[in-house]
């Protein structure tokens, strides 16, 4: 599997609030949280994203509060993968639950500019800068984590383990 | 190898004798706990995997509190949606308005987290029980729909910090003023995926406000979670609280930590992270240049009622200063009347001050008490974050009840031993 897309690159400890602000979150609608994504540090992010592009961030992405709406917000957005140097251990497991892919890659956080096309291969985990030509290797999933991922998600990882039971 | 306190509590949630740092391991969980956001998205993700039963009635804990008394047409929904699902499941321990707290105040206070337990709640405050001596960390809405589903949960073993303390805590210095400096030390990632343990001979200088006011911001350092020893202090707590029987579980002599920091009790002083990271923390005594237009002591960090006592005892018989909104929102229901029966909840209101009902309100910018561009806020909550409590040019000032409230007399940032 492969994602493509025009980079928007953000700091360090990007936090949930920023990435879906609390005044939102009276609601579950993934199309309205997406309308709101990244507002209050980039206004133009939702005006300019299109489906496939990839957001990079540095250290400590997702940090703060558990809601799920953070990575369903950038998910919904048309964000296809985010590439950060370390999460936020809750945003790791929100993402993963939801499939939305993450890949930690500290050398690649660094290197990739704003604006930049990347491509991203999930099964190898090397990601490519399109406009510079530089290639980066991602830290790969655990086992256990890769399951949960090509199950489509927890919930489905769930039935799968209580159908082979029975 | 020996394990630390939290490897301890995994191992014998997931049945084996050892575990080791970045295992995966499946652990059974004591209890699962939900607000008013995150279980409407766990209830989804529930039923749109096919579930018709939950693991346990008795274990599963949803509490309605970021919103309520519900502020809008669409957080009533949400409330709604919790209270259906309860009812439908019946969910035993499930807190609507009338008897909610905030909810990291409320569990500990009603029992229904105890020693050497195993909970996960979704809500990243979840941490906070690690003061009783149990493992506890937050999730998200989906491990909550699995958690309810299932009663278990895929971790990663952590491996640990040790925080020694040595000396004891002096009074105004706090638990709040032990963990910003703390996170001032070691920065906001500084315990990416690992615990907290707290250990040492000032760790009985410390109350039980203290421990659960540490724990609950050590996902601020980014740690999966932070835990206390099981003492005398904490015995005496759990005593005729706790619903279940508990187990104390200590760290082996030969437990490996990653890191050990040690931290002076007797040398702290009040202690206020300013905007807009948790990390970024001076003493309160140098704040004096900074004027505020808001004062909020409350939330599930400091709306205890030893927090409220910090308030009122600065408070009693002053003014705030003109120019200065002070929001007093008392954490629990029980917290609330024990204000009003001990005289508090009048001392506030001469004083000038506003007294709500428990709800998260400002601490999320929910409610209650948002800021408008460029005002400035001292708060006993937990994160200090861009546009947190409302406009994006607003700014947070984190800090003690006692500091909060001296800053409330005076209109800027304030020493409480100065006042
Ligand atoms: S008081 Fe604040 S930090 Fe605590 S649970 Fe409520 S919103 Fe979260």
């Amino acid at each position: 599997m492969n994602a493509q897309g025009s980079v928007f690159k953000y700091g360090d400890n990007i936090d949930t609030d920023v990435i879906i602000p609390a005044r939102y979150l009276n609601t579950q609608s993934a199309q309205e949280l997406a309308s709101h994504c990244m507002e209050d540090i980039d206004k133009t992010f939702i005006s300019k994203v299109q489906p496939g592009d990839i957001m990079v961030g540095g250290e400590n992405f997702g940090c703060g509060s558990s809601r799920e709406h953070a990575p369903l917000a950038i998910k919904t957005a048309g964000i296809s993968c985010v590439i950060a140097k370390s999460y936020a251990r809750i945003f790791y497991r929100n993402a993963i639950n939801i499939g939305l892919p993450i890949l930690e890659c500290t050398a690649a956080s660094d290197a990739i500019s704003a604006g930049d096309t990347v491509t991203v291969d999930f099964d190898t985990g090397v990601i490519v800068d399109n406009t510079t030509g530089q290639t980066f290797q991602a830290e790969p999933f655990p086992p256990f984590i890769q399951q949960i991922i090509t199950a489509g998600g927890l919930m489905a990882n769930i039935q799968n383990g209580i159908r082979e039971e029975k | 190898m020996g394990m630390t306190m939290t490897q301890k509590i995994l191992a014998a949630h997931c049945g084996q004798a050892t575990v080791k740092p970045g295992q995966l391991i499946n652990a059974k969980l004591d209890v699962v706990l939900g607000n008013d956001i995150t279980t409407p998205v766990a209830i989804n993700e529930f039923e749109k995997a096919g579930f018709h039963t939950v693991f346990d009635n008795k274990k599963i804990n949803i509490v309605l509190d970021h919103f309520v008394p519900n502020k809008d047409i669409k957080s009533a929904q949400q409330s709604k949606r919790c209270r259906d699902f309860a009812n439908k499941y019946d969910i035993l321990n499930f807190f609507d308005v009338g008897q909610m707290g905030i909810e990291h105040a409320l569990l500990p206070e009603q029992g229904i987290v105890t020693a050497g337990d195993c909970i996960v709640g979704a809500d990243s405050h979840t941490c906070t029980y690690g003061a009783v001596g149990a493992f506890s960390t937050g999730v998200g809405s989906t491990d909550m729909a699995a958690a309810m589903a299932t009663g278990e949960l895929w971790f990663k073993v952590p491996a640990a910090i040790q925080v020694v303390l040595q000396g004891q805590l002096h009074r105004p210095v706090t638990g709040k003023d032990v963990i910003l400096h703390l996170i001032g030390e070691i920065g906001v990632s500084g315990a990416l995926y690992k615990s907290l343990e707290f250990t040492g001979e000032g760790v009985a200088s410390l109350t039980m406000e203290d421990r659960l006011c540490i724990c609950n911001m050590a996902i601020e350092a980014g740690a999966k979670n932070g835990i206390f020893p099981v003492d005398a202090t904490c015995t005496n707590y759990l005593t005729g609280r706790s619903q279940r029987p508990w187990q104390a579980y200590t760290a082996d002599a030969d437990a490996v930590y990653d890191r050990v920091i040690t931290i002076d009790l007797d040398a702290l002083e009040p202690t206020v992270s300013y905007p807009h990271l948790p990390e970024n923390t001076h003493l309160a005594k140098e704040g004096g240049k900074i004027a505020i237009d808001q004062v909020v002591i409350g939330s599930c960090t400091n709306g205890r009622i030893e927090d409220m006592e910090a308030a009122y005892q600065i408070l009693k018989g002053k003014r705030v200063a003109k120019g200065v909104r002070a929001i007093i929102i008392p954490a629990t229901m029980a917290i609330y009347k024990e204000c009003i029966l001990r005289g508090y909840t009048a001392a506030f209101v001469d004083a000038g001050c506003v007294v709500s009902t428990p709800t998260c309100g400002p601490c999320l910018g929910g409610y209650m008490g948002i800021l408008a561009e460029n005002e400035r806020c001292v708060s006993t909550t937990n994160r200090n974050f861009v546009g947190r409590m409302g406009h994006i040019t607003s700014e947070i000032y984190l800090a003690s009840p006692a500091t909060a409230a001296a800053s409330a007399l005076t209109g800027h940032i304030t020493d409480p031993r100065e006042v």
